[in-house]
């Protein structure tokens, strides 16, 4: 059906694709993936050594941890996503994006745009206060102009698709644009203070506004993080391993129900606070539920691996791709138990969150972009491998032993926090002070430095071998003189 | 399958409009009873909008991200209340734009830190945390100490949140900076800031600067934290959601 009609041969040549804007992507990709990789390890060390901020406003946690999760979910996730909707959107359907290079440029450069200007406002103190939704009015006014610019082009492609069924890499891809755009405007409507200033003051206000915060925050999470990367997934991991994804009915099956519970997730974050119990026992039985579909699309991306296993042992890129599904399943399953109240009694306001966001941030949404880029970028560039396949084998060993100790260290200082915080003596008394909990976090924290530096460290190995790739020699080179694609 | 899927694969507008319809039902469900549920926010006196200074003050607090390390959420658990006192109402976010519950607790919750300590503990604390906490991991904010507020347009503050639904009156609007400065100032009358704000805590915050400065808004929002609802005289039942 659909999952093997995009890897036959074409049946005519292959329309001329937009192809400078998905090149431009995936340096933009790099280069963002690094900032955001060094401005964690950054905050990280600034929670072993506090004196790092050096008493400067610009410097200080509260100001550089929301440019980390921004460089890291919108700047490097999303220019990836962006980059390789385009590149998949053209090649599912057998069409030129719709309105051209023009509009892919305008699609790609502003949103980078948009990530500037959120970026200098972090810097500067201009925030909405809102997790994972910092950008101020302005900031968010042109991003939802870039956004309908996406939409337009991405639809618009699908329209004139010459393949009769859409890809299921573009179901992803679609409920991913339209959701976020839900999401984006009603968690950020805001009232601002003038239109010549920056400051605003959002709609909703206490329970509610934290009600469609979290709505907002756990879907860019289900959205952003989670459906647009598994559309990556369904389209790189059958390219790379060759082989036709596992299950057509499981990814209808999952998609669906996928997209429907993700969004009532959202009242997990808010067990157990002024948030009514009817919306934080529904919160927590659909993220429980949604481990299910969580974990169709797992199977269904490990399972298309049938008969291609051996590819494991010599494309270490494709060897990211499948960790990121194993990395996918483990947090997904690690996060409907969190979701459940009682161990979130435990968990929340701990590090053992934070632990676990990364094994999504860097197990999953890392590691499948790291894999689709070393797939995807010798073919951007008419190479027919990396630069070195010896040093993608060295990047994915250093950042999954930087993942293994974020994660492990995380889990450790988090439940000790959570009991220490709840712990009484003998005689009736908390045991411990709120600070002698800080403390006891001081060796995890560096641990956690730790392996921020070896998963950093990896990153540069990789922008360094993209870098040789793009500059040396190109080796297939068509007749026509353009870069040969195998389409 | 009784209906093809392939329909729907076939046609990316109907893809789109049944995917919309797929993920707004949550939010629906959800949010929208959030609005119309009177119980959802308790009914307790006490509850006013902050005062022009404390606004200020809440703004610097979400400008430096404190939200990013200290919750202002207790949980009703034996040891949280015991820490940090009654479990927190919805009414007392009522007004808070945005909330400002958190996630994390790098740093200990401060819903109820409000007369705790001190002005000039929160002073040195502020301005150099691990002088009087020596396990701290806060950065210190020296920089607050010495700047001046800005409050030349806090009138058109208190417009944009009356917008948004917060009861400011015209004359808490026309008085806002008269009210200002005379919560910064201990030798000004207070009795009119009073009656318009109930329970504002009046004084020079910020003791080693004579002008009013970022942290004398910023420890006047601190102090007036979790202390507006009078939570030991209202009956338990009252509490319910």
């Amino acid at each position: 059906m659909s999952s093997q009609a995009a890897l036959l041969p074409g049946r005519r040549p292959a329309p001329s694709y937009v192809e400078d804007v998905i090149r431009t992507s995936m340096v933009l990709t790099m280069f963002w993936g690094v900032i955001a990789f060094t401005v964690g390890v950054v905050i990280a060390a600034q929670l072993v050594w506090p004196q790092l901020s050096f008493d400067n406003e610009h410097l200080t946690f509260g100001r550089l941890r929301p440019l980390h999760t921004s460089a890291a979910i919108f700047a490097f996730g999303g220019t990836a996503l962006i980059g390789t909707a385009f590149h998949i959107v053209q090649r599912t359907c057998r069409a030129r994006l719709f309105g051209g290079a023009p509009l892919g440029w305008f699609i790609l450069l502003g949103y980078q745009f948009f990530i500037l200007t959120a970026a200098i406002g972090y810097l500067t103190g201009v925030t909405q206060g809102k997790e994972y939704a910092e950008p101020e009015w302005y900031a968010d006014a042109w991003l939802t102009v870039v956004w309908v610019a996406f939409l337009i082009a991405y639809l618009g492609t699908v329209l004139k698709r010459e393949e009769p069924h859409i890809y299921v890499a573009n179901w992803f891809y679609l409920a991913f644009i339209v959701t976020i755009a839900m999401l984006h405007i009603v968690n950020n409507l805001a009232m601002p203070v003038s239109f010549g200033g920056a400051k605003s003051y959002g709609a909703w206000a206490g329970v509610q506004d934290a009600m469609i915060q979290w709505w907002y925050g756990h879907n860019a999470v289900g959205f952003f993080l989670t459906a647009a990367f598994l559309g990556m997934m369904y389209y790189f991991i059958p390219k790379a391993a060759n082989r036709p994804v596992y299950s057509y009915r499981l990814s209808i099956v999952h998609f669906w129900s996928l997209v429907f519970m993700y969004i009532w997730a959202g009242p997990h974050h808010l067990h157990y606070t002024s948030l009514p119990d009817w919306a934080q026992t529904l919160g927590m039985v659909f993220s429980v539920m949604l481990w299910m579909p969580s974990w169709g699309g797992m199977i269904n991306g490990l399972m298309t691996l049938s008969g291609a296993w051996d590819k494991l042992r010599t494309d270490p890129g494709l060897r990211f791709s499948v960790t990121a599904v194993g990395f996918y399943g483990m947090a997904t399953f690690e996060g409907p138990v969190m979701s459940i109240k009682a161990v979130n009694s435990l968990s929340h306001y701990t590090d053992w969150t934070i632990g676990h966001v990364h094994s999504g941030a860097l197990g999953w949404v890392a590691f499948i972009v790291f894999g689709t880029m070393y797939y995807l970028v010798p073919r951007l560039w008419g190479r027919t491998t990396m630069w070195s396949t010896r040093l993608i084998g060295w990047h994915y060993w250093i950042a999954t032993v930087g993942i293994v100790l974020y994660i492990t260290s995380m889990w450790v200082s988090g439940i000790m926090q959570g009991l220490m915080w709840r712990a009484y003596d003998e005689l009736g008394f908390l045991q411990y002070s709120f600070v002698e909990s800080v403390a006891a976090m001081h060796p995890f924290y560096a641990i956690r430095m730790l392996g921020g530096l070896f998963f950093l460290s990896g990153g540069l190995l990789m922008a360094f071998n993209m870098w040789r790739t793009v500059r040396s020699q190109p080796e297939t080179v068509g007749t026509d003189g353009r870069t040969v694609f195998a389409a | 399958m009784i209906f093809r899927h392939a329909t729907i694969e076939k046609n990316v507008i109907l893809m789109l409009v049944l995917t919309l319809i797929t993920v707004s039902i949550g939010g629906i469900v959800q949010i929208i009873p959030l609005f119309t549920i009177e119980s959802t926010i308790e009914r307790v006196e006490g509850m006013r909008p902050y005062t022009p200074l404390e606004q200020m003050g809440r703004n610097i607090y979400t400008r430096e991200g404190c939200y990013l390390c200290h919750s202002q959420q207790i949980r009703p658990f034996k040891d949280e209340v015991e820490r940090y006192g009654h479990y927190s109402l919805a009414a007392e976010s009522m007004y808070d734009h945005p909330f400002q519950w958190g996630s994390k607790r790098t740093g200990p919750d401060l819903a109820r830190v409000g007369g705790r300590y001190s002005n000039d503990w929160h002073v040195a604390h502020l301005v150099s945390p691990r002088a009087v906490v020596p396990e701290s991991v806060m950065p210190a904010y020296p920089f607050l100490a010495e700047r001046p507020l800005k409050y030349d347009d806090v009138a058109d503050h208190l417009k944009a949140l009356r917008m948004t639904g917060v009861p400011y009156s015209n004359e808490m609007i026309a008085k806002a900076r008269a009210d200002l400065e005379a919560q910064v100032n201990p030798d000004a009358d207070p009795t009119d800031l009073l009656k318009r704000y109930p329970k504002a805590v009046v004084g020079k915050f910020n003791g080693e600067s004579p002008q009013v400065t970022e942290l004398d808004a910023l420890i006047a929002y601190l102090q007036m934290l979790g202390t507006l609802v009078p939570i030991s005289n209202i009956p338990p039942e009252r509490l319910r959601q």
